[in-house]
């Protein structure tokens, strides 16, 4: 499975209401592609490894569903997030972690991910839900069965390295993408 | 838990700010003591202070107003999610810094950043302010600027103030 197929089954299951974050790097630019389709979309364009950490903050203050695709490499650069996001449970997280262990934007080196185990870290760390999926047909019957599911919820994706994906750049300023975030969750209120 | 505590925490609920992550520094404890047990506003208790930035940038996202707590050690672990989130977000959250190391007297560990927290956020382009004793007035300051410029602002809690 290439990210961008992972990538098309997760938007798939995602509502209009739900919240996705995307991590640094490759994973932000396809998420882009959908900005028309899905406009509840948060590009995170630096700070690779911060995202999981805000997830929580916004899980924590929104009714909403919350998914983050996260990378292998962003989710290990501050895997203590995931202890923090445990302790506090918020049941509308779902953290993806889209695992093709390596720094696809860097050049594909390799990051350590094949030699721990994500979902049984997750699982320890007291995330309600935690799975590993390796082909798409067990993706996407496990996804929908998770996103029912309260969280929090963890889901690890073995993907290739695929590096001829072309995406392209984002378009919208950062600050931009805090407004437009902002907006669509004040409406909640 | 002090009076002052109660004062300064009053004063920044008054404003909004229900939402506090942190790292505890000894100098803190009073101001984390004061927040846990107000029932009316959230403390996370974060294992980095990048994580406490960042589940607070989450919370501003969601319309609340939000708070850090750390000591000044914390500073350095905070530079790229300022440089690379927050500041190019447009992302304000409050921080209050405890600073170790003052005039060079404090453990070996503080000395080098007790002197070089002040010039570090200055550099950074972070607003700051010594807490004072009309600490009323230097959160307003701090809000005031956060408002304005939409980017993190800094208070600095020197060594006496808190009880």
């Amino acid at each position: 499975m290439r990210s961008i197929d992972a990538i098309d089954i997760i938007m798939s299951s995602v509502k209009k209401t739900d919240i996705v974050l995307s991590t640094t790097g490759y994973i932000s630019r396809y998420l882009f592609s959908y900005e028309k389709r899905h406009r509840a979309n948060f590009y995170m364009i630096g700070s690779m490894g911060l995202l999981s950490s805000v997830e929580l903050g916004l899980a924590l203050n929104t009714r909403r569903k919350i998914f983050i695709l996260d990378g292998d490499g962003s989710c290990l650069m501050d895997l203590g997030t995931m202890a923090m996001i445990g302790y506090h449970k918020p049941s509308n997280l779902i953290h993806i972690v889209l695992d093709n262990g390596a720094y696809q934007s860097t050049g594909g080196q390799g990051t350590i991910t094949d030699s721990i185990n994500l979902a049984s870290l997750a699982a320890s760390a007291n995330y309600k839900e935690a799975a590993s999926f390796n082909d798409m047909d067990a993706l996407k019957k496990g996804l929908g069965r998770i996103v029912r599911k309260k969280g929090p919820s963890f889901i690890r994706i073995k993907l290739k390295n695929d590096k001829t994906v072309e995406t392209g750049r984002i378009s919208l300023e950062p600050d931009e993408i805090t407004d437009k975030i902002r907006n669509i969750l004040k409406d909640e209120k | 838990m002090g009076a002052i505590e109660k004062k300064i925490l009053g004063h920044l609920k008054e404003k909004g700010y229900t939402f506090y992550a942190g790292v505890p520094c000894s100098m803190l404890g009073s101001l984390i003591d004061t927040i846990t047990s107000d029932k009316s506003v959230t403390y996370i208790p974060a294992v980095r202070e990048n994580a406490a930035l960042g589940v607070a940038s989450g919370a501003y996202l969601a319309g609340k107003g939000a708070c850090v707590l750390m000591q000044n050690s914390g500073v350095g672990n905070v530079v790229n999610a300022l440089t690379s989130f927050n500041l190019i977000y447009k992302i304000p959250v409050l921080f209050i810094i405890s600073w170790r190391g003052f005039k060079g007297k404090d453990a070996p560990e503080h000395i080098i950043m007790g002197e070089k927290t002040i010039p570090l956020l200055k550099e950074l382009g972070v607003p700051h302010r010594v807490l004072s004793n009309r600490y009323k007035e230097d959160i307003d300051w701090a809000l005031g600027v956060m408002k304005k410029k939409r980017i993190p602002a800094s208070l600095i809690l020197p060594k006496g103030l808190l009880e």
